[in-house]
């Protein structure tokens, strides 16, 4: 299996806090990995860590074999990795349509050179990126809310909206934090039958989780996260089955 | 009477100009710097010393004046790639206050606190455009035309990058986007366009000092803005119109000078914050686009 991403004795400190320590793990090409554990444990720095949002203490990630430490968020986008955000942070104003027309990646009209020196060439790349964004709000089931505003979506359909633009930005790494909290059934289903679907586009996706049975339901594979370090991984069944891994997560 | 008329459009002029660009910053890529007077000075300042110093003709005034201009607010950007929000005003009245004390002290340059009078009206391909009438036209396909290319500029789609940058930067840079370069960008466009109006000025009124650029006048700019509508670059030609007669209908009510100069401030301030309270989108909201499948 080749791994796409590696995380290589990564720590991270905040002013006294070891949220991170010491921590490798690497991901799988065309697997989703879940990642769990208790509050606290460095789940989401893990993920501000990868894409760049924070600064590794210590420690290297490589991307395809590229050492891409201390690279910017914009950089590490562009090389494919994408990830979303717990609190989802839509572009709540913009359209359903723009949410993800924003996200596609080397559009010829975001320089400004080619908006006035060849319009016609962007006009044309436009529609392409149009078409495209279609696509990607058809696969999450949006096709038909293109036009509305997202922040008047449903809070089912703003979680599809946001794979939807992870998406849009053709990133080959998905890192989700948690895609179905807050969920009901109907949309958990849904969000489920998405989030195995990626993986058929090329997709190598990590998912923070905390229901497990949606663990069970997609992961091939599981990193279980405490204090910063990662305790154990393998096949969900194995690592969920472990006791002193539950007394950890539900408290002994 | 015609003469006067005229006067009052090449005003309006200028603020279409001025809103259009300033509109550009704080309405679509949300970055909310008070500094667009400086950027509108330094247009005027360059504008004039080409045309006086060097004895260039007006265009490459222009020109110069919209470079120049455009180099300063990158310089701007600066600290507005590392604060925003509120921070950024702060940074910007800071940018400010140093370009108007820039032009109150450069003396052999800017002529300090007494100006600089005798600027040449401006020429085209040897054809000065002196008569009141050729002013307004001249200015009125400015006015177009920077409202034209500021228009061309949001409805692109870097202007949707900007947007979303309005929206939310953090995750704007996790979607791969360079928010800092598209800052640097839109501020040169900005301060570049706001040049246009001060070279037009300056070469209007055939003087200037350093008075004219001050906070009091970003603040204008910022009413017109935020009275036509953010987000809306109609709204600022609105607002720049409603701006520039506002002061005109209160002659209208006779009132002796000094108190009616000091009124208009607490007008402009009155406006603004009833605006504020009252209706925060300005008089033309921004509106939302729906354009599935079309451009």
């Amino acid at each position: 299996m080749e791994r796409l991403l590696r995380v290589e004795e990564v720590s991270k400190h905040f002013a006294g806090i070891q949220a991170v320590s010491g921590l490798s793990v690497s991901l799988e090409k065309g697997r989703i990995a879940g990642l769990i554990g208790p509050n606290g444990a460095g789940k989401t720095t893990l993920f501000n860590l990868i894409t760049g949002f924070h600064a590794v203490t210590s420690g290297r990630i490589f991307y395809r074999e590229a050492d891409i430490t201390g690279l910017p968020p914009y950089r590490i986008a562009g090389r494919g990795i994408a990830r979303s955000f717990q609190d989802l942070r839509l572009y709540t104003k913009m359209t359903v349509l723009e949410n993800c027309l924003v996200a596609q990646p080397r559009q010829a009209g975001e320089k400004l050179r080619n908006v006035y020196f060849r319009p016609g060439w962007v006009r044309r790349r436009d529609r392409e990126c149009h078409q495209r964004a279609m696509e990607h709000l058809a696969y999450v089931g949006l096709q038909e809310q293109a036009d509305r505003r997202a922040e008047d979506l449903a809070y089912g359909e703003q979680k599809l909206l946001a794979i939807a633009r992870l998406l849009a930005t053709e990133a080959d790494l998905l890192l989700l934090d948690e895609p179905t909290s807050g969920l009901d059934r109907g949309s958990l289903r849904d969000m489920i039958q998405v989030i195995k679907g990626l993986v058929g586009q090329g997709k190598t996706i990590c998912v923070i989780e905390h229901n497990l049975d949606v663990v069970r339901a997609v992961s091939d594979w599981v990193v279980f996260m405490d204090q910063g370090k990662a305790l154990a991984s393998g096949e969900p069944e194995a690592v969920l089955a472990d006791r002193s891994l539950a007394e950890i997560y539900f408290g002994a | 009477m015609i003469s006067f008329l005229l006067h009052l459009l090449v005003l309006t002029n200028i603020y279409v100009i001025l809103g259009v660009s300033y509109n550009l910053l704080i309405g679509y890529a949300g970055l909310f710097s008070i500094a667009h007077a400086a950027f509108f000075g330094v247009g005027a300042y360059v504008s004039m010393v080409v045309a006086l110093s060097l004895g260039w003709p007006y265009l490459l005034g222009l020109a110069a004046a919209v470079v120049v201009a455009a180099v300063v607010s990158g310089v701007l950007a600066f600290p507005a790639l590392r604060v925003s929000g509120d921070y950024l005003v702060i940074a910007s009245l800071g940018f400010q206050v140093i370009i108007f004390n820039v032009f109150m002290n450069w003396e052999s340059v800017t002529g300090g606190p007494a100006g600089v009078p005798g600027i040449p009206r401006p020429g085209v391909l040897g054809w000065t455009v002196e008569s009141p009438l050729a002013l307004g036209v001249v200015s009125s396909v400015m006015a177009v035309a920077a409202y034209l290319f500021v228009r061309r500029v949001v409805s692109s789609p870097f202007g949707r990058v900007l947007r979303a940058i309005r929206e939310d930067e953090v995750v704007t840079q996790a979607l791969g986007k360079n928010v800092t370069g598209v800052k640097v960008v839109v501020f040169m466009v900005s301060g570049g366009v706001a040049a246009t109006a001060g070279s037009l000025f300056a070469h209007y009124t055939t003087y200037i000092n350093p008075y004219f650029f001050t906070l009091e006048e970003s603040i204008l700019i910022l009413s017109v803005v935020i009275v036509g509508g953010a987000g809306n670059l109609t709204g600022s030609v609105v607002g720049a119109v409603v701006l520039t007669l506002l002061p005109q209908a209160l002659r209208l009510v006779e009132l002796p000078e000094a108190l009616a100069a000091n009124l208009r401030q607490i007008i402009y301030a009155a406006l603004l914050a009833a605006f504020m309270f009252f209706r925060p989108q300005g008089i033309l909201a921004e509106r939302t686009l729906t354009l599935t499948g079309k451009d």
